[in-house]
């Protein structure tokens, strides 16, 4: 029986509870002692072949007939109100059908309320200002110089501290600072630090962030009468149809959103973007299919960012090493618009054993362009903060690092007061010391090294993250006559590797070869399934797929023991062969049994259980950077990155090793060498692409050593597995700054750690 | 006549078909190759010369086609991801990309396979640090990076291994 179950959901750092239905009992868990013969294994990916043929359609790779072009006018104040707006020079020039503004489209509540779709006033240098539409995409953008504003700048902020200054200018009527200040704490902290026999204090700011995916933002949209069709690249169909049709008002059974491919999304396309409302406006308009596609520039100024963080931490310990007090504050720039904050504080509250706690997180509004989620939010930079603070602390207690560490190993979740369902963190701890050779680090110099060559470190950095996944998500699969078997499900491939694990655990449960079963996701006609954000995708759909298979199977043995005339549980199904048990000569194929039932499909659905109650499921995990630093130019190369993570059963090693690599390289990238620029007189963006933004390139990738733990969760999932997607980039910046101050002793905790930064620290700089 | 409502026409091989478009002087060969002949495999990652997206084969030589008019390869030869699939055999540099799993969204992989191509017309068994300069203009946010030279240096082996005059 269907029946609502109130849980408490972990996502994207925050804990929420949420009314989710269940409709009966789940699959007993794929336990540690499960054999399995396809799910484990390194299956390569089953649309390997799609793209690297360029068979693959991206979004914008669609072609519908009639297809017109957009291109977006965007605002260059950080914050102004359009005073006149002339278009009729760019609606009179060639090939130009429509140019849409707050002159003449309809005023669609945008930003949960806060904007419009398009807002006469602007607050941030990107704004959406008009769209054009044209025959091509040259002369829409060629029409965009035609069209004449004239804007009355208005006073800004910029920064978070300009943003909190009293007086300061308001983004937003009801104050700077989203829902207030977020406060947290437990036990006494003064008290702690009374107790304490070393304490280290410290800043750690981060830069804005840009996720850049190399697929642009954008959709293809078309009407067929009333009923919407919308392309999208996007990490939740679900979710565009909802805002599509709620912004729209049409209902949600006239809306297919369908993402078969997409390039990349790094958290940065979870929802419906204006574009994908304008094109659908414009589209229902002129009555032909339209494309918005953002630039690289468009790219870099409106799809989202990382956002900038500036942190203080105090950590107090007794001379045993045992943590007493942690105090953390952390303030995050939202931008102009961002609804959520960043959970800052997850590691300092929850990472290590400590009975006096105390965190505030304050996330402000200024007029920057709107933060997204990138790849665990807030836990990247409140990472940075709490183990560098953990490595100096150690090093001036005179403890190892790691023994630091597992000294304070929090056994269970002291925020919630309940256990975690599983922990292998210190499996991870051993295996990364191992295979980075961490017994050769040597204490960090007491004072900056400011010889002449060059030194090399080691340090390390710890990861906690969700990555539970929930219900609901839902899965079909039909076996068909020929023995093939297909998966139908809404979610997402954002390149994770999503498609091939969810064929592997389909597979596995028919004993079939993968490429006998394929599964087709990204469209809103298939089964409900949640967003691909949260590294929650397998770990959500994965359970359902299971459970799907698992009533085909089932059919399965009844169609069988019918053919072979014996009991239903007599029939046995190993390797694609059903067969009478103790008799395997009395038996047949998969494919022979499905072909007896004619041109008809055996069917199975299947939805995802409800998580355990009263525990608490993270993912963990290691990662030791060693870095060698030039002391004359104060340049850091990272020669070795070692990552282990508890991230449960591994579906597929070959893929969760990819995972592991981008996770690293994300967070090499930002450790060192990315930050985005806004100008802090104007507002406006000074990098609009990867010329003047640092994306890591193929010469400066160093060594990836990707471990894993790959113990089974017992209790998680039907899978045993917990989520990978972003665990990796979590601890790898903090790994690579105590490595730079392992090596020198010249402590930058300021990212990106460039050359400048380095001898500054080193006390070089002059 | 302005300029923009020009076209001329370019004929020129693609994939060892020949092939004839209309296009304005300043169409890209980029848009003359995705938008005309539907050849959607080169993608368009930053138009402007910065991610190696769009990379394809002209007379054999990497090219960015977002920075190449599409007049420009009148009378050349072209060659896109599109030409390496042979009756739906896929090609080795193909093969060991999906078994060094180098690709994750996939959307930057035909360029790095063309580019890679373009290294191995030039130099059939190159050096590790050969392959990293020569993908260096190919961004992967994904960061696939260490297998798409995994793969590279498997295939750079197996032509080593094939010269003639060495032990296999």
């Amino acid at each position: 029986m269907p029946r609502i179950v109130r849980q408490k959901i972990e996502f994207e750092g925050r804990i929420e509870e949420r009314d989710v239905v269940i409709e009966g009992d789940d699959l007993p868990v794929w336990g540690a002692t499960e054999t399995l013969a396809i799910v484990g294994t390194r299956v390569p990916r089953v649309d390997g072949g799609d793209r690297v043929s360029g068979r693959a359609r991206y979004t914008a790779d669609l072609d519908p007939p009639g297809l017109l072009h957009a291109a977006v006018l965007r605002s260059p104040h950080a914050h102004a109100r359009i005073t006149k707006f002339d278009a009729d020079a760019a609606e009179r020039a060639p090939g130009v059908r429509l140019v849409l503004s707050a002159a003449n489209a309809p005023r669609i509540p945008w930003y949960n309320g806060k904007s419009w779709l398009f807002d006469p006033e602007l607050r941030y240098a990107g704004d959406e200002v008009a769209v054009v539409v044209a025959d091509t995409a040259a002369q829409a953008r060629d029409a965009l110089d035609l069209i004449e504003v004239e804007y009355e700048p208005l006073p800004q902020v910029l920064t978070i501290d300009a943003a909190l200054a009293p007086n300061a200018v308001l983004v937003h009527a009801e104050g700077n600072v989203l829902g207030g200040p977020e406060q947290y704490e437990r036990g006494d902290v003064e008290a702690g630090f009374r107790e304490a026999d070393a304490t280290v204090e410290m800043h750690a700011d981060t830069p804005d962030v840009l996720h850049h995916s190399m697929e642009t933002h954008g959709s293809v949209v078309h009407w067929s009468g009333d009923r919407l069709t919308v392309w999208d690249s996007t990490q939740h169909i679900f979710g565009v149809r909802r805002q599509v049709a709620a912004a729209l008002k049409i209902p949600l059974d006239h809306v297919r959103v369908m993402s078969p491919f997409m390039g990349g999304g790094f958290g940065s396309k979870n929802g419906a973007g204006k574009y994908t409302i304008i094109a659908a406006l414009a589209s229902r308009q002129l009555g032909r299919p339209v494309r918005l596609m953002f630039t690289r520039a468009d790219e870099s100024q409106a799809a989202g960012k990382r956002p900038q963080s500036a942190q203080q931490i105090r950590l107090g310990a007794k001379r045993d090493g045992t943590l007493v007090a942690i105090d953390y504050r952390g303030a995050s720039n939202l931008g102009a618009y961002r609804a959520i904050g960043s959970p800052l504080a997850g590691p300092a509250k929850e990472l290590y054993a400590c009975p006096n706690v105390r965190t505030e997180v304050v996330n402000v509004f200024t007029h920057t362009a709107p933060c997204a989620a990138f790849r665990a939010p807030g836990f990247v930079e409140g990472t940075v903060a709490l183990e560098a603070a953990v490595e100096a602390l150690a090093d001036k207690l005179g403890i190892d690092p790691l023994e630091f560490r597992l000294r304070n190993y929090a056994e269970t979740d002291q925020v919630l007061g309940r256990p975690y369902s599983s922990k292998f963190l210190r499996d991870a701890y051993e295996r990364v010391a191992k295979a980075a050779g961490w017994e050769r680090r040597a204490p960090a110099p007491a004072t900056a090294v400011a010889g002449h060559g060059r030194r090399r470190g080691l340090g390390m950095g710890t990861q906690i993250w969700g990555g539970a996944g929930s219900p609901p998500a839902y899965a079909e699969m039909r076996l068909n006559p020929d023995g093939t078997a297909e998966i139908r499900i809404g979610t997402q491939e954002i390149g994770t590797g999503a498609k091939t694990a969810l064929a592997q655990i389909a597979a596995e449960v028919l004993t079939l070869p993968v490429d006998r079963v394929s599964v087709s996701l990204g469209d809103t006609d298939f089964p409900y399934a949640p967003l691909s954000a949260g590294s929650q995708t397998i770990t959500s759909c994965g359970p359902a797929v299971r459970m799907a298979a698992d009533e085909v199977r089932r059919h399965l043995l009844d169609a069988a023991a019918s053919v072979l005339e014996a009991a239903p549980n007599d029939i046995r199904l190993e390797a694609g062969r059903l067969f009478v048990a103790g008799v395997p000569e009395r038996g047949m194929t998969v494919a022979e049994v499905a072909g007896r039932m004619g041109n008809f499909a055996l069917s199975g659905r299947g939805f995802r259980g409800a998580n355990p109650d009263g525990v608490t499921i993270r993912t963990f995990g290691a990662q030791i950077a060693e870095v060698e630093v030039d002391l004359d130019t104060g340049e850091v190369t990272v020669l070795r990155v070692v990552a282990c993570h508890d991230v449960g059963r591994v579906i597929n090693p070959l893929v969760y090793a990819s995972q592991i690599e981008g996770g690293v390289i994300q967070g090499l990238g930002m450790a060192l060498r990315e930050e985005h620029l806004t100008d802090p007189d104007t507002g406006t963006v000074l990098d609009l692409g990867f010329d003047s933004y640092a994306v890591p390139r193929s010469s400066v990738i160093p060594e990836i050593v990707a471990l894993a733990v790959d113990k089974p969760d017992p209790i998680a999932n039907n899978l045993g597995a917990k989520g990978v997607g972003e665990p990796p980039i979590i601890p790898t910046p903090a790994a690579i700054a105590n490595a730079v101050a392992n090596a020198t002793g010249a402590r930058v905790t300021s990212l990106p750690i460039t050359p400048a930064k380095v001898l500054g620290a080193l006390g070089r700089l002059r | 006549m302005s300029l923009e409502s020009r076209t001329d026409s370019v004929t020129f091989t693609v994939n060892g078909r020949a092939e004839e478009v209309r296009v304005s002087p300043r169409r890209t060969l980029l848009a003359a190759l995705r938008e005309d002949l539907h050849l959607t495999g080169a993608k368009e990652g930053c138009g402007v010369g910065t991610c190696g997206a769009c990379t394809v084969l002209v007379d054999g030589r990497p090219v960015l086609a977002c920075l190449m008019l599409a007049v420009q390869a009148h009378g050349r030869s072209v060659e896109t991801i599109e030409g390496l699939t042979r009756d739906g055999v896929l090609d080795p540099v193909q093969r060991a990309f999906i078994e060094h799993d180098a690709f994750q969204c996939g959307f930057c992989t035909p360029g790095q396979i063309m580019a890679l191509q373009g290294l191995l017309r030039r130099q059939p068994d190159p050096s590790a640090e050969e392959i990293r300069r020569a993908l260096d203009g190919n961004v992967c946010r994904c960061g696939a990076y260490l297998r798409i030279q995994a793969a590279a240096l498997e295939i750079a082996r197996t032509a080593e291994a094939r010269r003639p005059g060495r032990p296999a």
